[in-house]
C-alpha cells in the first residue's frame, strides 16, 4: 500500500524574483511572460510521487505580496514543513535579500523546516550576478538545500520539489501541528462540514 | 505610495480586515495599514515580548512562563459563536482554509456564590443545581415554548406577541424566578445587563436560539476558538485580502487624514508622503480617539469604559470540572451590579500559551472610579493569580455616518462576548460605504492561478 503525505509549503523571496512563476510551472508546467503581481492564486496543491510509489501532496502558500512591505502575517510560516526561498540569479540583491528571508524563518519557523534556496531564471544566465559557488557555499553553511531553476523553460523545477519531497521526514506522519489544515489530518471543528448539517442539528435541540 | 487606491483601511484590527477582504473580493484597490509592526490593533493576540512591551515597557520578560513564541495572548476576550454571523463569514469567504477551531470547553454562570454549568439542552436543565424541581418544571415550558415558536403559527404563541410584550412579561407568564431569569437572560441571551426585560421579548428569543443552537453544534459549548489566537482571524481575513491585490504595509505611522476644504477625505499622510485614494476606512485610534480635539474635527467620542485583566494561572479555573477553556459570566445582579463581569480562560490546548498555563481574561464594563476593584469577584474565581495585567480601554463611536465626508470610522470592541456586534458594525460600515447592503458572496474554493 503506498503512503500519503502532505506538507505545508511557503514561498518567500524578493518580490519579481518569480515565485509565482516557479509554482505556476510546477503545478500546472505553465508560463506567462507578462504575468502580474500575484492575483487571486495562493493556495495550490501539487503531488509528487516518489520512487516508493510514496506520494507527497505540497499544499503550496504563495506570499499574495504581503511580503512587498515586509508585512507578511505570522500566520504563513506557522506550521510550515518546508520552505523555498527565492532568487534571481540576475540580481545579486535578490540573495541578500533571500538571506534575510531564512533568517526570519530560523527565527519564526518550526526548528524542524526544510529550507531549499532557490536561484531562479537559469535561462538568463547570460546575466548572471550570482555565481552557483557562492550560492551554493552559503546554503552549505546554512544547512539548506540548494538548486537553480528557470520558470520560462521548466529546468530544475521538479528536481528541487523532489528533493524536498525526499528530504521531508516520511517516516513518521505530519504531527498535529504539520500544516495539513486542509487535508484530513485536521484535528478540530469543522466549520465548513457542520455550516450545511448544523441547521438540521439546531431543530433537534430538545431544550 | 504614489499610486491611488479605491480605499485606504487604516488598522488592522478584524473589523478592519474583515471589511478589507470584502472589499479587495468585491474589485476595489485597497492599501491596507497600520502603524504596529503586527497585525491585529486591538484584537491582535500577542507573544510575551509583544505583550511586555505594551504593558511593561520597563520590565524584561520572565523565563519562568516558558518560551515567547508559544504565546498567542488576546487583548481583547471574545469566542466565536458556532451558528453566529462570523461563522458565516468565514465559511462564505473560505477563510477557514487558513484557521483551525477548536471548541471552548465549557460555558458556567455564577449564582450564590459558586459557578455551575449553563444548561443548555432539557436533560442539562434537569440535572443543573441552578434551579429546585418545581423551578425546572417552569423552564423545561419556557424553553419548549422558545423552541416551538413559530411566527406563522398562533397556536404556539400562547397568548404572547414577541413583538409588543416585553421580556419580563414572558418570564411573568412562565412564572421564573429571578435567579433563572439572571442566568438565560445574562448566560444564555448574553446581555450585559438588565434593560433588556423593558423591551419586546423578539431580540431575546432570537438571541436564546442563537445560544441553543450554537451548543447543539458542537456539543460542549456554544463558542468556538482559533487555535493560535484571535489574532489568526484578522490575519487571515488579511491575506484573503492579499490574495485579491489589497497591499499591506505595517509599521507605517499615519500622521494626517488629509480633507479638502470642504472637509471631504483626500488622502493619508505617512511623514512626507501622501496617498490618495476615495475613501478612508479605520478604527478610531486613526482618527483622534483619546487625543483633545486641537482644533481639529471630532470625529469619535467614548460611550464608556471597559476594564480588562489578563491573567496567568498555572492551573484550571477551579469548579470548572479541570476544563481547558471556559466561559464564566457573573450576572450583575448577583454582585450588586449594573453590568456583568465575564471570564474568557484558554490554554496550551489552543496553542496561546506554555503548556499548564491557563490565560483568563477578566472583563466588565466600567462604573465607578476604581475600575480595577470592580473586578474583583470575577479575579477571587481564578485561584491563585501567577501574573495579571491590568488596562482600561475607552469605547469609542463615530460621531458621524462618513456618508457625507468619505471617512468611515469602526467602533471599539465592546465588552460583549463574542464577535457578534463587529459582524454587526462590519455589515454597518459596509452599507455606508457602498450605499447597499452586504450581500455574501460564496468564493469559488477552486480559485487557482
Amino acid at each position: 500500500m503506498s503512503k500519503q503525505f502532505q506538507f505545508k509549503l511557503v514561498l518567500l523571496g524578493e518580490s519579481a524574483v518569480g515565485k509565482s512563476s516557479l509554482v505556476l510551472r510546477f503545478v500546472k508546467d505553465q508560463f506567462d511572460d507578462y504575468r502580474e503581481s500575484t492575483i487571486g492564486a495562493a493556495f495550490l496543491t501539487q503531488t509528487v510521487t516518489l520512487e516508493d510509489q510514496t506520494t507527497v501532496k505540497f499544499e503550496i502558500w504563495d506570499t499574495a505580496g504581503q511580503e512587498r512591505y515586509k508585512s507578511l502575517a505570522p500566520m504563513y510560516y506557522r506550521n510550515a514543513n518546508c520552505a523555498v526561498v527565492v532568487y534571481d540569479i540576475t540580481q545579486s540583491t535578490s540573495l541578500e535579500k533571500a538571506k534575510s528571508w531564512i533568517r526570519e524563518l530560523q527565527r519564526q519557523a518550526d526548528p524542524n523546516i526544510v529550507i531549499a534556496l532557490c536561484g531562479n531564471k537559469l535561462d538568463l544566465a547570460a546575466r548572471r550576478q550570482v555565481s552557483e559557488e557562492e550560492a551554493k557555499k552559503y546554503a552549505e553553511e546554512e544547512g539548506l538545500m540548494w538548486g537553480e531553476t528557470s520558470a520560462k523553460t521548466g529546468e530544475g523545477v521538479s528536481d528541487i520539489f523532489t528533493s524536498i519531497a525526499k528530504k521531508l521526514p516520511l517516516t513518521a506522519p505530519p504531527s498535529a501541528r504539520g500544516g495539513a489544515r486542509a487535508g484530513p489530518a485536521r484535528t478540530g471543528v469543522d466549520l465548513n462540514k457542520q455550516a450545511v448539517a448544523g441547521q438540521g442539528q439546531g431543530e433537534q435541540c430538545n431544550c | 505610495m504614489d499610486e491611488e487606491y479605491d480605499v485606504v483601511v487604516l488598522g488592522t484590527g478584524l473589523t478592519e480586515c474583515i471589511l478589507s477582504g470584502l472589499l479587495s473580493v468585491e474589485g476595489k484597490k485597497v492599501l491596507h495599514m497600520d502603524r504596529n509592526d503586527y497585525y491585529g490593533g486591538d484584537s491582535a493576540s500577542l507573544n510575551l515580548t509583544q505583550l511586555y512591551r505594551k504593558f511593561r515597557p520597563d520590565q524584561a520578560v520572565p523565563q519562568d512562563l516558558g518560551r515567547d513564541r508559544d504565546y498567542a495572548v488576546d487583548l481583547i476576550p471574545k469566542f466565536i459563536i458556532a451558528s453566529g454571523e462570523l461563522t458565516r463569514i468565514l465559511v462564505h469567504t473560505d477563510v477557514t482554509r487558513y484557521l483551525e477551531f477548536k471548541q471552548i470547553a465549557g460555558s458556567f454562570v455564577y449564582r450564590d456564590g459558586k459557578i455551575s454549568k449553563v444548561p443548555s439542552t432539557e436533560m442539562e436543565a434537569v440535572k443543573s443545581p441552578l434551579m429546585g424541581l418545581f423551578e425546572k418544571r417552569r423552564a423545561k415550558k419556557f424553553f419548549e415554548f422558545l423552541q416551538g415558536w413559530k411566527d406563522e403559527d398562533p397556536a404556539t404563541h400562547q397568548g404572547i406577541d414577541l413583538d409588543k410584550d416585553t421580556m419580563a412579561t414572558v418570564y411573568e407568564k412562565f412564572g421564573l424566578e429571578p435567579g433563572t431569569q439572571d442566568f438565560i437572560g445574562h448566560a444564555m441571551a448574553l446581555y450585559l445587563d438588565d434593560d433588556y426585560k423593558k423591551k419586546p421579548a423578539r431580540p431575546t428569543y432570537e438571541r436564546i436560539i442563537l445560544y441553543t443552537s450554537s451548543m447543539a453544534r458542537y456539543g460542549k459549548s456554544p463558542y468556538i476558538y482559533p487555535l493560535y489566537g484571535l489574532g489568526e482571524l484578522p490575519q487571515a481575513f488579511a491575506r484573503l485580502s492579499a490574495i485579491y491585490g489589497g497591499t499591506y504595509m505595517l509599521d507605517k505611522p499615519i500622521d494626517e487624514i488629509v480633507t479638502d476644504a470642504d472637509g471631504k477625505f483626500v488622502g493619508v499622510r505617512s511623514g512626507n508622503e501622501t496617498v490618495k485614494a476615495k475613501q478612508v476606512v479605520g478604527d478610531p485610534s486613526y482618527f483622534g480617539a483619546g487625543k483633545s480635539a486641537d482644533g481639529g474635527k471630532v470625529r469619535v467620542i467614548e460611550e464608556g469604559k471597559v476594564v480588562r485583566a489578563i491573567c496567568f494561572l498555572k492551573h484550571p479555573i477551579p469548579g470548572t470540572d479541570d476544563s481547558d477553556s471556559a466561559q464564566i459570566i457573573i450576572p450583575q445582579n448577583q454582585v450588586g451590579r449594573r453590568n456583568d463581569i465575564y471570564i474568557a480562560c484558554v490554554s496550551s490546548t489552543h496553542n496561546v500559551c506554555a503548556k499548564d498555563v491557563y490565560v483568563a481574561i477578566v472583563s466588565t464594563i466600567v462604573e465607578t472610579d476604581k475600575p480595577e476593584q470592580e473586578l474583583a469577584p470575577g479575579l477571587q474565581l481564578l485561584g491563585p493569580i501567577h501574573d495579571k495585567f491590568v488596562s482600561v480601554s475607552s469605547i469609542y463611536t463615530p460621531t458621524s455616518s462618513g456618508e457625507s465626508d468619505n471617512i468611515f470610522i469602526t467602533r471599539s470592541y465592546d465588552a460583549t462576548s463574542h464577535f457578534e456586534t463587529v459582524v454587526e458594525d462590519v455589515q454597518n460600515v459596509w452599507k455606508r460605504m457602498n450605499g447597499k447592503d452586504l450581500v455574501l458572496k460564496k468564493r469559488d474554493v477552486n480559485v487557482e492561478a
